[in-house]
């Protein structure tokens, strides 16, 4: 297998607060190909969007990243070791070079006061040589590509000028002028309605196609991961509870902690069945839970034995991975058994 | 259905914007002769995208947002009101029988007020206890059954999650025992773990205490399995309506049909029917003629520009407005 697009290792990283150091982000590791689509799940405050933050380095100043944290970006037969780039100007290709970002509300990621088109001119002549005409030229380009009508007149027209759904549009045509290797997309379409979320979309899987560009697509929304990723990673509490294939994840959910998320989801397909809540509330981060972070949740606990063994990764035969100790008891008894 | 306890006819919401000083100032026409019975006792979805006039239409009912045509009746079998012409005195004593349930719990609550104080100031202000151990008495009793912990009610609201605020929002709408509560978009900035719990409380407390509920809400699936009957609004008129199931099984309009077909299937197989709506919800301060849905409908034809279609009843309780339902039915 050639190497991964971008190669996070055992990141992990707090927050100095006063109330102490917390922790947002334990041990995560995982792989992007190149032109792969990987869904990160989640509830609020399950760290998804600092882990994603983290690749941009773009946390605050109180982050503290734990010394055996690695993230490596394979890019132009490079790799570059994320933590290594201290300068801005070094820091330029995991910020909108090789890496871009779309967030969740684009009416506060776009700057009210300057066109949307010179923002777009901007990001593109600070990325390259090219001549602002030949900036410009790019930009209507891309606002044409992502189905923005009229967008000679609409480059010279401010945020506030545009709807949600062409705002969330706007920003995907300025995140891909820069032809990034890997989107990061934080929860892109929460914001919008169902149908715009539809075209919001079809949009981005057209243009995975077409750019051959890696995408971490961050939401709480399984039917939007179903629709457009080919992996899936599940997050609790900065942990990385399970991850495999969107197929296997979705159909055969391995940890209790997804198995309760695919349970409280309300289904067009079956309306007689009660919604099931996950029960109690996400723990503090303040008061991380010993053992597995889900244990004081989980339906299934062991007892003593969640409360104290934090469960490693078990890969069952599809290459699925479930950080359980169920998981891992019938991994074993399956091997006994064979 | 049971008898309407919220009954409108032809009811408008319309507000002016600046113009001209002379002649006809311009006005957003943000709901638009709806007639709907909500029948008592009933859990009534209101669902469409945004812009779409849902939550004006609940403000409408609550007197929050000015009525400018149509009637709106509120019976609830003890007094009947006329929600247009409410006196003052009317108004205060249906305050206590209509309240709301606001979106975004962290928002909602005064991070200054304990939970007791945030539950109990509806009593106060309404003049519904006289003591102090009454008032109490009262916030322990509705806080028990949103299920705060009692020993909760002395905190402040910043020390507890999207879920135990939302409760204790619930709390503070219950308090004065209202008949009717407009929920409006309330588990929405809820996580799904939490959303489901949320709504399986709402869903027990509305058989428990005999309340009629309008949810409004985006979410489709959320409609569906919490409410009993569902009406869709676009650009502030009503489009479709039916009981729940009908509804999602026979959708007759082809706003409710791309709507439907909008929801990402969780199947990673299923790509979902290729309805997609292209466009956005025009400016309801310029609408379009005609059927306000004709720009962005596949099936219109020279009579959806001219002519806006009225409500069509068909079959137990479904009422849809569309030219062309008849004929579109095997699409």
């Amino acid at each position: 297998m050639s190497l991964p697009l971008i190669s996070v290792k055992d990141l992990t990283l707090s927050f100095r607060t006063d109330e102490g150091l917390v922790k947002a982000v334990d041990q995560v590791s995982f792989d992007i190909a190149p032109g792969e689509v990987m869904g990160l799940v989640g509830e609020s405050g399950s760290g998804k969007s600092v882990t994603a933050k983290s690749l941009m380095l773009l946390n605050p100043d109180n982050a503290v990243y734990d010394p055996k944290s690695s993230i490596t970006l394979n890019v132009d037969d490079k790799s570059i070791d994320v933590f290594s780039l201290k300068k801005p100007s070094e820091q330029m290709i995991i910020r909108g070079g090789a890496i871009s970002m779309i967030f969740q509300e684009p009416m506060a990621s776009f700057a009210p006061a300057i066109s949307i088109g010179e923002q777009m001119v901007e990001q593109l002549m600070i990325h390259s040589t090219m001549t602002r005409a030949r900036a410009k030229e790019i930009s209507i380009e891309m606002l044409t590509r992502v189905g923005i009508p009229d967008p000679a007149q609409r480059f010279g027209q401010y945020a506030f000028e545009f709807s949600g759904g062409m705002r969330q549009r706007a920003m995907v045509a300025m995140a891909l002028s820069t032809k990034p290797k890997l989107l990061i997309a934080d929860e892109p379409t929460t914001a919008l309605d169902v149908t715009i979320q539809a075209q919001v979309i079809d949009l981005m899987k057209d243009l995975v196609k077409e750019f051959h560009m890696a995408i971490l697509f961050i939401t709480h929304d399984l039917g939007v991961i179903a629709q457009t990723a080919d992996q899936v990673a599940v997050m609790y509490l900065g942990k990385l509870i399970e991850k495999g294939s969107v197929r296997q994840v979705l159909r055969n959910p391995g940890h209790p902690y997804t198995r309760g998320l695919l349970e409280a989801l309300p289904r067009l397909d079956d309306l007689d069945r009660p919604l099931k809540p996950v029960k109690g509330d996400i723990p503090s981060p303040l008061d991380r839970p010993s053992g597995c972070v889900f244990n004081t949740r989980c339906p299934v606990s062991l007892g003593s034995e969640c409360e104290t063994i934090i469960p490693e990764f078990t890969t069952n035969k599809d290459g699925q991975q479930v950080a359980c100790i169920l998981a891992e008891k019938e991994a074993q008894k399956e091997e006994a058994e064979a | 259905m049971n008898e309407a306890i919220i009954s409108t006819d032809d009811l408008s919401v319309h507000f002016p914007l600046r113009g001209p000083l002379f002649g006809e100032k311009p006005v957003v026409r943000a709901v638009e002769g709806v007639s709907v019975d909500i029948g008592k006792g009933s859990f009534y979805g209101l669902v469409g995208e945004s812009g779409s006039g849902k939550t004006t239409f609940g403000r409408a009912l609550l007197r929050a947002a000015p009525i400018t045509r149509g009637s709106a009746i509120y019976n609830d079998g003890d007094v009947k009101y006329d929600l247009t012409t409410l006196q003052k005195n009317e108004l205060k004593d249906y305050r206590k029988r209509a309240q709301l349930i606001f979106q975004d719990p962290y928002a909602a609550l005064s991070p200054r007020m304990t939970v007791r104080d945030i539950i109990a100031e509806p009593l106060e202000v309404m003049g519904l206890t006289k003591t102090r151990e009454e008032t109490d008495e009262r916030v322990r009793e509705i806080a028990a059954k949103c299920r705060i912990n009692l020993e909760h009610l002395r905190r402040f609201p910043h020390a507890f999650s999207g879920g135990q605020r939302q409760r204790i929002s619930i709390a503070r709408a219950l308090v004065s025992k209202p008949n009717f509560i407009v929920a409006d978009e309330s588990v929405a900035a809820l996580d799904v773990s939490i959303q489901a719990d949320v709504l399986n409380l709402l869903k027990s407390i509305q058989q428990d205490m005999g309340l009629t509920f309008l949810f409004i809400s985006h979410d489709l699936s959320v409609v569906a399995h919490t409410c009993d009957h569902v009406a869709v609004m676009y650009l502030g008129r009503l489009v479709e309506t039916a009981p729940t199931r009908e509804l999602f099984a026979n959708p007759r309009h082809p706003y409710t049909k791309a709507l439907l077909s909008a929801i990402p299937s969780l199947d990673p197989d299923d790509p979902g029917n290729p309805l997609k709506l292209e466009g956005e919800i025009p400016s309801p301060t310029n609408p379009p003629p005609g059927c306000k849905f004709q720009t962005r409908c596949r099936y219109a034809i020279d009579l959806c520009r001219k002519e806006e279609p009225k409500l069509d009843k068909l079959e137990a309780e479904h009422d849809v407005a569309c030219h062309r339902w008849k004929e579109l039915v095997e699409y």
